[in-house]
């Protein structure tokens, strides 16, 4: 795979891609593209706006200039009903995990699926079965998110976003905040779900090890724009002393 | 020069262009986007896809929940109410009027005033902290991105709520006060219950009744779409939890006077 990802279907785009508020970029003129399977990790100081991309991919948050192109169609113009739609094929694990604290984890899991205009009764016990089996917490199905630890929460999170069978999954620091076995596992968990479902990942991390163990391409990002791209091995022996700073204490 | 002359008279008139203090225009600003919210609510509670079951468990948690604060609240102003009516009335030789004053003035004003205050306090704050919660925890937005109507879901459901079960829990809160003053007037006189409703009601036509009842409907609604708005657009932070829900209940309170003295005067005049 090249650098640029271009050697297969692409399903996303970002175009000259600017975010500001008020008188702060924060993004600025980032341009990327993200082939069907491929797991992008995107890696930068806190406040560089690595989780801002995400928000603006997603359409939590309106994009200052650029477009955003997921599945080959403007994103960012779409009217809400038609995001929606787009939405229901994108899967976002937020840094917190965001799980619906007045709900049992079944209703957590079973919340986005019962409101899809498709939706089968009779899928949904099985389906929610297997998405906690995917991430080995089937006995946690009547808990309260409440009772969950730390990394429970984010395999749950994980989980609920696997519920839809989404083609692309964004990461919001999927890891941080957790002890490094629990990382460990959560990084492994991942690149299982890569492996079985073949979706394409966007990982915004500041965790080296789960990066080298499942990006394809690492961008590095600076003062919001990208100032590094490529494998995790070339970006490793990179000359610039900023991006070989991230991996020198991995 | 006549272009010079013409720049500069307009850079006087820009000089002295009435400009509004920053709390105003802020003022005008929150007033417009409430406006758009409630709009988008009243939409969204005639637009199918409609949250059934949601909608059950918010009038238990808002109607069902809220029946003893307001009932206690309704037994105690038609004591107090009827206690303090008493002596006065004696004084003028009016003690038979009692019964009608206390629930003229229970069913017409003190009623539905009170216990929608009383249910902005629990409901308003509520519904301002958990949703204000939620928005913090980015929850809101979690169901966002999954495809979903985060505001069917939790705004629609609350406010069909509290706009529906605030006129019961008022109609509920009379009865109790008028059974409250009945109590009050038998701690120093003695008269049957139904002998006291009869002459309770004996000076109180529908004509009353409907334009009170209506204004609970509006005060609900208030109420809800205040709270909902509050929490809905809380910023990021714990502490905005705290001002969203203080912020809800300062506003539905005040909607709920403001409302009332214009459906008085509305009242006045149809009836």
């Amino acid at each position: 795979m090249d650098n640029n990802g271009a050697n297969g279907d692409i399903v996303l785009e970002i175009s000259g891609l600017q975010k500001s508020f008020g008188d702060y970029t924060v993004l600025e003129d980032i341009e990327l593209e993200i082939s069907k399977g491929e797991t992008i990790v995107l890696l930068g100081k806190s406040g560089t706006g690595k989780s801002v991309i995400l928000q603006c991919i997603i359409g939590l948050l309106i994009p200052t200039k650029g477009t955003i192109k997921v599945f080959g169609e403007e994103f960012t113009n779409l009217p809400e009903d038609k995001k929606n739609l787009i939405r229901r094929r994108i899967g976002f694990l937020f840094q917190s995990g965001a799980l619906y604290d007045s709900m049992t984890v079944r209703q957590n899991l079973e919340f986005p699926v019962i409101r899809q205009p498709d939706y089968k009764k009779s899928d949904l016990t099985p389906k929610v079965e297997e998405a906690l089996k995917n991430v080995s917490l089937s006995d946690a199905v009547d808990k309260m998110p409440s009772e969950l630890s730390g990394g429970m929460k984010k395999r749950i999170a994980l989980a609920r976003t696997l519920m839809l069978d989404p083609e692309i999954i964004l990461y919001d620091e999927p890891t941080t905040g957790l002890d490094p076995v629990t990382s460990n596992e959560i990084s492994h968990l991942i690149l299982e779900m890569q492996k079985k479902f073949n979706v394409t990942s966007l990982i915004v991390t500041h965790d080296i090890p789960c990066a080298k163990l499942v990006a394809d391409r690492i961008i590095v990002l600076k003062e919001g724009k990208i100032t590094a791209m490529g494998s995790y091995d070339e970006l490793e022996k990179s000359e610039d002393e900023f991006v070989r700073g991230f991996f020198e204490f991995s | 020069m006549a272009a010079d002359t013409k720049t500069s008279q307009l850079q006087d008139v820009k000089k002295f262009r009435f400009k509004f203090p920053e709390s105003v225009e802020s003022l005008f600003l929150k007033v417009a986007m409430l406006s758009v919210f409630a709009l988008k609510c009243l939409k969204g509670i005639f637009r199918p896809p409609f949250e059934f079951v949601e909608s059950l468990k918010q009038f238990y948690e808002i109607g069902y929940k809220s029946f003893g604060l307001i009932a206690i609240t309704g037994f105690i102003i038609g004591l107090t109410l009827t206690l303090q009516s008493v002596p006065t009335l004696n004084k003028f030789g009016a003690e038979s009027l009692v019964p009608s004053m206390v629930a003229l003035a229970v069913i017409l004003e003190i009623g539905p005033v009170i216990s929608s205050l009383i249910f902005a306090g629990k409901i308003g704050s509520g519904i301002g902290a958990e949703l204000g919660s939620m928005k913090v925890t980015e929850q809101i937005s979690a169901m966002e991105v999954s495809g979903t109507n985060p505001f069917k879901y939790l705004v629609v459901t609350r406010v069909i709520a509290t706009t529906l079960m605030l006129p019961l829990l008022v109609i509920l809160a009379d009865s109790i006060a008028l059974f409250g003053g009945f109590i009050a007037v038998n701690l120093t006189n003695s008269t049957s219950l139904e002998l006291f409703m009869i002459n309770s009601f004996s000076s109180i036509d529908l004509k009353d009744i409907i334009p009170a009842v209506v204004k609970t409907f509006l005060f609900g609604f208030s109420i809800g779409v205040v709270g909902c708005y509050e929490g809905y657009n809380a910023d990021r932070g714990t502490e905005s939890v705290g001002i969203a829900a203080n912020t809800a209940v300062v506003i539905s309170s005040l909607l709920v006077i403001l409302i009332d003295m214009v459906m008085v005067q509305l009242t006045s005049i149809i009836f």
